[in-house]
C-alpha cells in the first residue's frame, strides 16, 4: 500500500513538473512574436490599502490608475503597448506594503508602480524597488525624508532613493502653509498639537509647531493619540483646561473625527485643523454635526475646480466605479499616467518597442516627464517630488468640506 | 488638578464600557476556559446590529423609544453570532487542545471583521451612528457629564445587578455555577451543559451589544474594526479583576478606565517624567497596572480561584 501511494505522488508530481514545463515554453514562444501585430503587454503595479479604514482612499487610488491605463489603451497612447493595472492590498501595514512590493518586483511585466497611500509604508518599499530598478510614483506620500533624505531637517537635502517619485507636495509644504493660515487668516494664537506617533502624523505636527512658533504663535500643550483607539475624552480635556483657541492634529480621519468630535464635546468651541489625511467625507460623516469650522490643507486645487479635471470626473463617473476617486484620485490618475508618459517616450526612444531593460529607462524617463495632468502640470524635480506646489485650505461648512483659500506656495 | 473630577467621570465611563464586554470574556472562560478573542467582534456586530433596528424606525422616532429597540437589535445580532459561533467553532474543538479553539477564535475574529467589511452597507469605513442631542449634564464648574457617558455609567450597575440577581438566585444561573466548579460533576446531576454553555456566550453577547449601543451614542459612529482593541482592553480588564469573575470584570473594567484617563492627564504633571505622560502612553501604564497588579495577586482584583486551569 504504502509503496502505491508513493507511485501515485510520484507520477502526479511528475506530470505536474511536465505541464509546468511546457507552459513555460508556450509562453516564451509567444513573446517571440509580439513584433507581428500583437500588442506587448505592460503593467502598471498599484499598492493601496484596500481594505481596513483606509480603503476608501486606497479604493479610489486603484480605481484612478485603472482609469489613467483604460485610457491610454482606448486612446493608442503608445502603439504597440497594452497596459494592465495589478492592485495589491497593503492595509496601510508596511509589512505588506514590503511584501507587496517584492511580488510587483518579482512580475517581470510591471514597469512602474503607483503607491503607496501612506508615508509609513513607503519607506518599506523604497529600498525593494530601487534594488529592482523599478519606478514608484505615489500619488499621496507627503514625509519630506521620503524623498529628501532622513537629514532634510538640518538642511542637508540627499535623495536616498532615485526610484521614488511622487504627485503630492510633502509635508514640509503643507505643514507650514497650515500654520501661515491658522495664524494670520484665521488669527489664532495659542494651538495644542496633537498627533498619532505615525511617520506622517508626527511629521506633520512637527512641521507645523516649528513654523507657528517661528511666527509668534504659541504651542500651549502637546499630546499623542494611537492608532484605532476610540477614546480620546481625557486628551480632549487636556485640550480644553489648556486654554487653547485652536487645535492641530497630525493624522488620519477615523481618529481626527473622533478627537475633532470629543474635543467639541468638552464645550470648548475651538477649530481642530489638520492636514490632507483628515480632509475626507468620512471625517465629517462619522463624527456628527459637531464639525462645524474644522480646518484641513490639501495638496492641489480642489480637483472639482480645475479645467483640466473635468474630463477625469466625467470619465471615472462613467467607467462606473462603485467607490468614488475620493482625495488623492487626481494625484493617481496623474501618477499613473506619468508612467504611461515614461513609457511613451521609452518605447518612442527604441524605435517602437519595448527595451529589454525598460525599468531602469522608465526610472530615467520619469524625471523627464512633463504634462498637463488633472491636478496641473505633472513634473518632477531633482529629488523626485512634485514641481506643483499648489494647495487649499478646507473648512467644513454645513456638512461639507469647503474649499476657502487655494494658493502656490513659494519657499 | 482642577480637572480631576472630569478626569474621573471620564474613566470612570470607559471602565464601565470596559466592564460590559469584559463580562463576555470572564463567563465564557468561567465555563469553559475559552478565550473567546472574537468577543470584541461580537461586540462589533451587536453596534451594527443596533443600527440596522435604528435604521428600520421611522425616521424622527425619539432616541427614548429607539433605545430599547436597538439595544433589543443589537442583541438579536450578537447573540445570534455568538451562539453560531459557539455551536460551529467552539464545540467541536471542545476536547482538542486548549490552543487549537484559541487559534480559531483569533480567525474567527478576523473572518467576522472582513464580513462586515465587505456585506455591511457603507461599512468599508465608520458609518455614523445616532448620538444624544443636547449639552452634557454640568454638574459644577468643573465636572460635565457627556449624555452618552451618563447611559453608561447608569446601565452598567444595573446590566451588572441584573447578571448578579440572575446567576446567584435562578436555576439556570446555578446550574451555571455548578458548570464553572466541575462541568462533570455538572452533568452527572443532570445539568445539560451543552446548553448553560450556549447561555454563557449568549448572556456575554448581549451585554457586549448593550456596550455596543453606549459606545455609538458616546461616539457617534461605529466602525468595523472597532471591536479589536476595545476587546483587547476589556479582556485586560477581565483578567485584572480575575477572570472567570463577574464582578470582577466590572471592578477591573473601572480600574482599567480610571489609569488610562489619570495617567494621560497627570503622568506628565510629575516632575522628570514629561515624556512619558499623555495619550501616547497610557496604555503603557495600563499595563504597568495590570502587571503589579497580577505581581501581588496573581488570581486578579477579585479572582477567587488558583490558577489550576489556566
Amino acid at each position: 500500500m504504502r509503496h502505491r501511494s508513493l507511485l501515485v505522488l510520484t507520477t502526479v508530481i511528475t506530470t505536474g513538473a511536465l505541464t509546468l514545463t511546457a507552459c513555460g515554453s508556450r509562453d516564451e514562444a509567444k513573446t517571440g512574436d509580439k513584433s507581428d501585430g500583437k500588442k506587448t503587454v505592460v503593467v502598471i503595479g498599484v499598492d493601496a490599502p484596500l481594505t481596513g479604514s483606509l480603503s476608501a482612499l486606497g479604493q479610489g487610488i486603484k480605481n484612478s490608475v485603472d482609469l489613467a491605463a483604460k485610457t491610454a489603451n482606448k486612446n493608442n497612447e503608445v502603439p504597440g503597448i497594452e497596459f494592465k493595472v495589478e492592485a495589491l492590498d497593503d492595509q496601510a501595514v508596511p509589512a505588506s506594503g514590503q511584501a507587496n512590493a517584492t511580488k510587483l518586483v518579482g512580475n517581470k511585466d510591471v514597469v512602474g508602480v503607483v503607491g503607496p497611500l501612506n508615508s509609513g509604508v513607503a519607506q518599506q518599499m523604497q529600498g525593494v524597488f530601487a534594488s529592482a530598478n523599478l519606478a514608484q510614483v505615489s500619488p499621496a506620500n507627503t514625509n519630506p525624508a521620503l524623498s529628501q533624505g532622513d537629514n532634510w531637517g538640518k538642511g542637508e537635502y540627499k535623495r536616498p532613493f532615485k526610484t521614488y517619485f511622487r504627485t503630492a507636495a510633502t509635508d514640509v509644504v503643507q505643514g507650514k502653509f497650515a500654520a501661515q493660515y491658522l495664524f494670520k487668516d484665521a488669527g489664532k494664537k495659542k494651538v495644542f498639537v496633537v498627533d498619532d506617533k505615525q511617520t506622517y502624523g508626527a511629521g506633520l505636527a512637527a512641521i507645523f509647531s516649528d513654523e507657528f512658533k517661528k511666527l509668534g504663535g504659541e504651542v500651549v500643550g502637546t499630546d499623542h493619540v494611537t492608532v484605532k483607539e476610540t477614546d480620546f475624552s481625557s486628551t480632549a480635556d487636556k485640550v480644553k483646561s489648556s486654554g487653547a483657541d485652536s487645535v492641530y492634529f497630525g493624522g488620519q480621519y477615523p481618529e481626527g473625527g473622533l478627537l475633532a468630535d470629543q474635543i467639541k464635546k468638552t464645550g470648548a468651541n475651538i477649530p481642530l485643523m489638520g492636514g490632507d489625511g483628515i480632509q475626507d467625507p468620512a471625517f465629517i460623516s462619522a463624527s456628527g454635526e459637531a464639525n462645524e469650522g474644522d480646518l484641513a490643507t490639501s495638496i492641489g486645487y480642489p480637483v472639482e475646480k480645475l479645467p483640466t479635471a473635468k474630463t477625469f470626473i466625467a470619465d471615472y463617473q462613467a467607467g462606473g466605479y462603485k467607490d468614488p476617486y475620493a482625495a488623492y484620485g487626481g494625484y493617481s490618475y496623474d501618477a499613473g499616467w506619468s508612467v504611461v508618459q515614461a513609457v511613451k517616450a521609452v518605447v518612442a526612444a527604441n524605435s517602437g518597442k519595448l527595451p529589454d531593460d525598460a525599468r531602469a529607462k522608465v526610472v530615467e524617463a520619469l524625471s523627464k516627464v512633463s504634462f498637463e495632468g488633472v491636478t496641473g502640470k505633472v513634473a518632477f524635480d531633482e529629488f523626485g517630488d512634485t514641481t506643483n506646489k499648489q494647495l487649499t485650505v478646507y473648512k467644513v461648512e454645513g456638512g461639507k468640506w469647503v474649499d476657502v483659500k487655494s494658493d502656490t506656495f513659494n519657499q | 488638578m482642577h480637572e480631576l473630577p472630569q478626569q474621573l467621570a471620564n474613566g470612570l465611563a470607559l471602565g464601565a464600557l470596559y466592564g460590559l464586554i469584559a463580562i463576555g470574556y470572564t463567563m465564557v472562560y468561567g465555563i469553559v476556559q475559552l478565550i473567546n478573542f472574537a468577543h470584541g467582534e461580537i461586540f462589533m456586530i451587536g453596534g451594527f446590529g443596533a443600527l440596522t433596528a435604528y435604521a428600520a424606525l421611522p425616521t424622527g422616532t425619539s432616541l427614548l423609544i429607539a433605545i430599547p429597540i436597538m439595544i433589543v437589535g443589537g442583541a438579536l445580532a450578537s447573540v445570534a453570532v455568538a451562539t453560531a459561533a459557539e455551536r460551529f467553532a467552539y464545540r467541536p474543538l471542545r476536547s482538542a487542545p486548549r490552543l487549537a479553539p484559541l487559534i480559531t477564535a483569533i480567525g474567527l475574529s478576523i473572518a467576522l471583521q472582513q464580513l462586515v467589511w465587505q456585506f455591511y452597507p457603507d461599512a468599508k469605513k465608520a458609518v455614523s451612528f445616532p448620538e444624544f442631542k443636547g449639552a452634557a449634564f454640568k454638574i459644577t464648574d468643573s465636572l460635565a457629564i457627556q449624555r452618552a457617558d451618563a447611559f453608561v455609567l447608569i446601565l452598567a450597575p444595573l446590566c451588572m445587578l441584573a447578571l448578579g440577581v440572575f446567576v446567584q438566585k435562578s436555576r439556570s444561573g446555578r446550574a451555571m455555577q455548578a458548570t464553572a466548579q466541575d462541568p462533570d460533576t455538572a452533568k452527572l446531576m443532570g445539568i445539560n451543559t451543552d446548553r448553560i454553555i450556549v447561555m454563557a456566550f449568549a448572556i456575554g453577547a448581549a451585554f457586549a451589544a448593550v456596550a455596543a449601543v453606549a459606545y455609538g451614542l458616546d461616539k457617534g459612529q461605529i466602525n468595523f474594526e472597532m471591536g479589536f482593541i476595545l476587546g483587547l482592553k476589556a479582556f485586560t480588564a477581565a483578567v485584572l479583576g480575575g477572570i472567570g469573575n463577574i464582578y470582577g470584570a466590572m471592578v477591573g473594567g473601572v480600574v482599567l478606565g480610571l489609569a488610562e484617563a489619570l495617567s494621560i492627564a497627570y503622568i506628565e504633571d510629575i516632575p522628570g517624567m514629561s515624556q512619558l505622560g499623555g495619550g501616547a502612553w497610557s496604555n503603557v501604564w495600563a499595563f504597568v497596572l495590570l502587571i503589579v497588579v497580577l505581581l501581588v495577586r496573581p488570581q486578579g482584583l477579585l479572582g477567587e480561584r488558583v490558577a489550576d486551569r489556566a
